[in-house]
């Protein structure tokens, strides 16, 4: 496996998806190559970075008042 | 804002919402909404339109809250509605994002190409010397660093919109993979090249501006 083709397996290695035979020429590869290993690790961190606390907290989106007010008066007068 | 106050668990927040616990629902309306509206923005044109999405998603589980089954967590029911109504008022916008097929807006190389060693060199599909990903300085803060936030934000909103859906319900919003096929109609297989087509894109927006920070660094005094 080289380099190249490493970095289209990524996801498929971190979803455990790969078949038997890919994941162990994967592991080897990474077992004798830092920079492959370096990547793997920036696509962890890109997850970890994009986890919940991230990008959704430098949002301000949020529900406009009266979309608010109006559900939950619909709630309060829905049939139960 | 009412982020870090811990939802209470799904059974006795369906237990409330059934009996009409008009605070519960507030707080799952102000919990939910925010990430349904980002949602929502990628399959409709304006921001009008993500809105009024939203609306109909949320009186939608009002009226199906009773029928709800527990099969999947509140969250992922809710949504799920979120997502139909989302595509179904795409359609009608001729918007429709086609997920049961792949474009060629997901074959890209992960990295660029050029980044790796030819036919004819030494070691071909290796890494070119000075072209190897370098390790990031990431803060112990970095999750809260302004600037990194911005960054991801930008990449998010740079990509393609079938992308940016895949990549945040994977990623921002944690879903598994059999959640966000089930919701979004998409194999399995799909949904990977997808993520990894969104994943590789953010990371090298990543990767760039941690080597511009870390050569800021070295020049300072």
């Amino acid at each position: 496996m080289t380099c190249f083709e490493l970095a289209e397996l990524v996801t498929a290695y971190l979803d455990g998806a790969l078949d038997e035979r890919s994941e162990t020429l994967l592991v080897v590869h990474l077992d004798g190559c830092p920079a492959c290993r370096t990547l793997l690790d920036q696509h962890r961190q890109t997850i970890r970075l994009l986890g919940p606390a991230a990008p959704t907290a430098a949002s301000t989106t949020t529900l406009a008042p009266a979309y608010r007010e109006a559900l939950l008066t619909a709630f309060r007068d829905a049939p139960r | 804002m009412a982020r870090d106050v811990p939802l209470p668990p799904d059974d006795e927040l369906v237990e409330r919402l059934r009996g009409g616990d008009e605070a519960a629902f507030g707080l799952v309306l102000d919990r939910w909404s925010p990430s349904m509206l980002r949602l929502a923005r990628s399959f409709v044109s304006t921001n009008a339109t993500a809105e009024e999405v939203v609306q109909d998603a949320w009186l939608a589980v009002i009226q199906g809250i009773a029928r709800f089954e527990g099969r999947a967590s509140l969250k992922t029911w809710v949504f799920r509605i979120l997502v139909n109504t989302a595509k179904a008022r795409g359609t009608k916008e001729s918007r429709a994002l086609p997920f049961s097929s792949l474009l060629p807006e997901d074959e890209w190389p992960a990295v660029d190409p050029s980044r790796f060693q030819r036919a004819g060199d030494p070691h071909p599909g290796h890494w070119n010397p000075g072209q190897q990903p370098q390790p990031w300085m990431l803060p112990e803060t970095a999750a809260l660093n302004t600037e990194v936030r911005a960054v991801l934000v930008e990449a998010l909103t740079a990509l393609p919109d079938r992308h940016r859906i895949v990549v945040t319900l994977r990623d921002v919003e944690g879903y598994s993979s059999d959640e966000v096929c089930d919701m979004l109609n998409i194999s399995p297989g799909n949904q990977r090249v997808i993520l990894h087509r969104a994943r590789a894109a953010v990371r090298t927006r990543l990767e760039s501006y941690f080597t511009s920070a870390a050569a800021q660094h070295q020049d300072a005094p």
